[in-house]
Parts: structure tokens; sequence; C-alpha cells
């Protein structure tokens, strides 16, 4: 047997380590459909607990919308549950191309080709369409997505300081050697929900000749006036070369992803990058429903605009309150606790009160910077988020934190 | 040959200004951990190395470049002494 007991204790070692460094992760049984209200069981076999939910990345409420779920079931009943088969082989349906058209359409792009999420996409992109001769100048603080995608390629990776647009031109000026620079960023980055300067990169992008890819997982379907992501908010649509996104957060909250861009990038995705290649197509029932979300998003802007609304009275409140918040324009508020033991603290006693929301400390955010990240949807109400604050401020008391700044709240806990 | 004190100094300058901003107050000194302590994590580590290579023309082998060699100063330039 291969599988010794030898080897069976050398991972349980693994585990105790994750478990003893705090960092182990448990999963929490939601037994509602996804929404502002959800019904958890939390611990595993503990009543279930109805609960306001502040983590999830439903931004546009879409995850549960009556004509989105009635899209899935037309979806079902007219093209089948799977495609058992690639995209080129015999995976490719009209509602796949039609997703496709209506996504370049609404990002203002030349054209767009799907994976089975953005974690694929971003894992295909930089392989399909660079080599050793190029060289990727990413952001530090970029998704590990695309982090993971830029160490399958060839290219040089570099990297410069978070949303410093100096640093970036260094990087850029350094490196004119190479055959294509490509610099690669989130459009907003998901642990500080914070928009990089995408104007002056695009700027930077025409100085150095070097493309741009932005990762607008967290954006798609509401930055910018009219939702189209970081590049209409910054005023740089068409000027960016690719974006990747995902259909598993505001556009919808199932799977699926794309990359979107200039023709020919995208044509080479379709003959090159591997997950396209070598995994399913998506499921037509997720298909029909995003094909419907679209439709929904590009009709009106309601579903954004109320977002928006609820982003800037959320922070209001945090900051009346006397939270230190993380400042920004994003649905992506984080609380910052700084101590991480605090943070966990905080975010079990929250749900206590009846408000989800989660913990982040090392490794995913840095050491000394933990947080609870706060997620606005438009399917929240004012009600929800009063009723919110009101649970925010009772934990706060508890722990004397309210009104402390970073300096002071380090003081009092560690950081 | 490349003389360990310059070999220092251009190591800790560069680590001071590629990854330290303007308003950080950890001093970095040659034998401060620069991984172990976050200061460097393992994604934009690769600049360091890539740094080093096009500086003194070397080419460091990835099974070398490990977070332990990068994590000081002082390892750093241990680790380059053996490629110049």
């Amino acid at each position: 047997m291969a599988y010794s007991e030898k080897l069976r204790q050398s991972y349980k070692k693994d585990l105790d380590e994750i478990r003893a460094a705090g960092l182990f992760k448990e999963e929490r049984f939601i037994r509602s459909p996804q929404a502002a209200n959800i019904r958890v069981e939390y611990p595993a076999g503990a009543p279930e607990q109805e609960v306001i939910n502040l983590c999830a990345n439903n931004y546009l409420g879409l995850s549960s919308h009556p004509e989105v779920v009635k899209a899935a079931h037309e979806g079902l009943e007219a093209r089948g549950y799977g495609m058992s088969s690639v995209r080129f082989i015999c995976g490719t349906q009209d509602i796949h191309r039609e997703l496709e058209r209506k996504l370049t359409k609404f990002l203002g792009t030349e054209d767009t080709i799907l994976f089975p999420s953005c974690m694929d996409a971003n894992a295909g992109v930089f392989e399909a369409i660079l080599n050793d001769q190029d060289v990727i100048i990413a952001d530090r603080l970029v998704h590990a997505s695309l982090v993971d995608g830029i160490r399958l390629c060839k290219a040089l990776q570099e990297s410069f300081k978070h949303n410093d647009m100096k640093h970036l031109e260094r990087k850029l000026e350094e490196f004119q050697d190479k055959r294509i620079r490509l610099i690669v960023t989130d459009g907003v980055f998901s642990m500080d929900g914070d928009v990089p300067r995408l104007d002056t990169m695009c700027e930077l992008a025409e100085k150095y000749d070097a493309m741009v890819l932005v990762d607008d997982s967290h954006a798609s379907g509401f930055m910018g006036r009219t939702g189209r992501g970081t590049h209409e908010m910054r005023g740089v649509l068409g000027k960016v070369d690719i974006i990747t996104t995902t259909l598993g957060k505001g556009l919808g909250g199932a799977s699926g992803g794309c990359v979107s861009g200039r023709a020919e990038i995208v044509e080479l995705c379709r003959q090159r990058a591997r997950p396209y290649l070598f995994s399913n197509a998506i499921p037509p029932v997720v298909v029909a429903a995003a094909n419907k979300v679209l439709d929904l998003i590009s009709a009106s802007t309601e579903r954004r605009d109320k977002l928006e609304w609820n982003t800037t009275y959320w922070r209001k409140l945090l900051t009346e309150a006397g939270f230190d918040i993380k400042e920004g324009e994003s649905p992506i508020v984080p609380v910052m606790l700084y101590n991480a033991k605090l943070a966990q603290d905080v975010a079990r006693d929250l749900y206590q009160e009846g408000i989800y929301v989660v913990g982040f400390f090392f490794p995913v955010v840095p050491k000394g910077a933990a947080r609870i990240r706060t997620q606005l949807s438009a399917s929240h109400d004012k009600a929800h988020l009063d009723k919110a604050i009101a649970a925010f401020k009772k934990v706060g008391e508890k722990y004397g934190i309210l009104g402390l700044k970073k300096d002071q709240i380090i003081a009092k806990y560690g950081s | 040959m490349v003389d360990d004190n310059a070999l220092r100094e251009t190591v800790l300058e560069y680590v001071k200004n590629e990854y330290l901003d303007d308003d950080d107050d950890r001093g970095v000194g040659p034998d401060s951990p620069l991984i172990s302590s976050g200061i460097v994590d393992s994604f934009s580590m690769v600049s360091l190395k890539t740094f080093l290579e096009r500086k003194y023309k070397i080419s460091i082998p990835d099974a070398k470049a490990t977070p332990e060699a990068f994590d000081t100063v002082n390892k750093i330039v241990k680790l380059v002494k053996e490629f110049v």
C-alpha cells in the first residue's frame, strides 16, 4: 500500500501545524439561498441561526434574483445540464458565444473568451501570450490567482510597490530591453478595497510601450458610472488591453470567468490557454443565467446605484461609530483591528449578534494588519445596515476600540 | 572579485528602496529577517533575484534561490559570492 502509516502521520502533522498556527479553515453550512439574510449552521451541528451576511461577493444581489433563477431553469430545460466536453470539441453552444459577445459589449473590449473560473483565466492568459523574452511587472498585492498564472509562464517576473506609479515607472524604464512589457494589477484589491491609478498606469504604458492587464473580479458590474468596471471609473475605457474577470461575484455569483480584450490575445487564448483547452465548458444552466445577468445590468444601473448608496452609508456609519476603516470607494470596507486574535474574537461576537463577518489575518493580509472585511450588496436595505451597525457598536464597546486609532489599538492589543 | 562590504551595502540599499515605503519605520540591517518578517514575500522576492542577476551578471539557480537563502542581507551576500 502506497499510502503508508508513515505518510498518514506526516500529513496529520502538517494539519496539526496548521491548527497550531491558528490558520485552520472551517466551512460554515449555509442552509438558505445566498442573500442579505442567510440561515447558517455553525459550528457543524449547532442550531441554525439567521444572520445578516456582510461577507459575500454578492455585490449586485443577483445570486438569488428571481429573474436569474428563472433564466437558469429555462437554460436547464432548453440546453441540458452538462456539456461533457471541452469547448473546442463539442462543448460550445450558441449561448456560450452569446455570453462572450455580451461581455465584450458590456466591458467595451474587442473580444472575450470564457473560462471555467477567473482563477483559470489568470492561470491561462500569461502563458498563452508571453515567452522568455518578455517581462511581467505586477503590483505586489495582486490576487493569488494572478501570482500563480504569472509563475506558470516563462516571462521574467517583476513587481512594483502597491499602487506606486513612480516605482512602476522605474521598472518600465529598466526593462526596455524586453520584447513585451505587461503591467498587471487588480481593479479592486480584495483585502483593502482600494482602486489603483489605472489612468496613470495607462499613460505609463503608452510612454514605455507596455500592455496593461486588470483583474476586475471585484469590480465588474458595479464600479464606474454604468458598472463597466474600474476602467470606466478611471476614464480608460478601451485603453486596458486585457481584462480578466469572474461571473462568480457581482455577475450572478455562480461560477465562470473570462479574458476580455484585444482580439488577437483572446484568439491566442482560444488556441493555447491550457485551462480553456483541458477543462469542461461552463454548464448551460450557468451560461443561461449569466446571459440574463448581463441583460439586467445593461438595461439599468439601479442595482449598482443602490450598492453605491449602501457603500457610502455603511462607511459613514462605521466612521461615526469610531471604527478605524480603510478609506476607499469600493463596497469592500475593511474594519482594521491589527491584532489577529482580536479580529477573530470580534468576528465571533458579531456572529452571536446576528452578523456574519470573517476576521482576516497573516498570511492573508500582512502581519499586524488583521481586520474584518465587510462587503456590501445591493440586496442590503438600510434596515440591514442599521441593525449591523448596532451590533458592531455593541461589540466595539465590549473591546474598548471605538474611537481608537491604529497606534492605540496596537498599544492595547498588540499587533 | 566583489568586495564584501560594497556588496552588502548595495543589497541593503536595494532592499530599503525596493521593499520599504517612505513612511516605513522598520529598520533593516544586514541580519534583519526579510522573508520571515513579511517585509519581502515569495512573489516580490523574484525582483531581488532579478536585480542580483542583472547587476552582477550571474545566474542563481532556482533551487538555490530559496526563502531561507534570501532571508537576510548577509545570507544574500553569501549566496551571491558563490556565483560571482
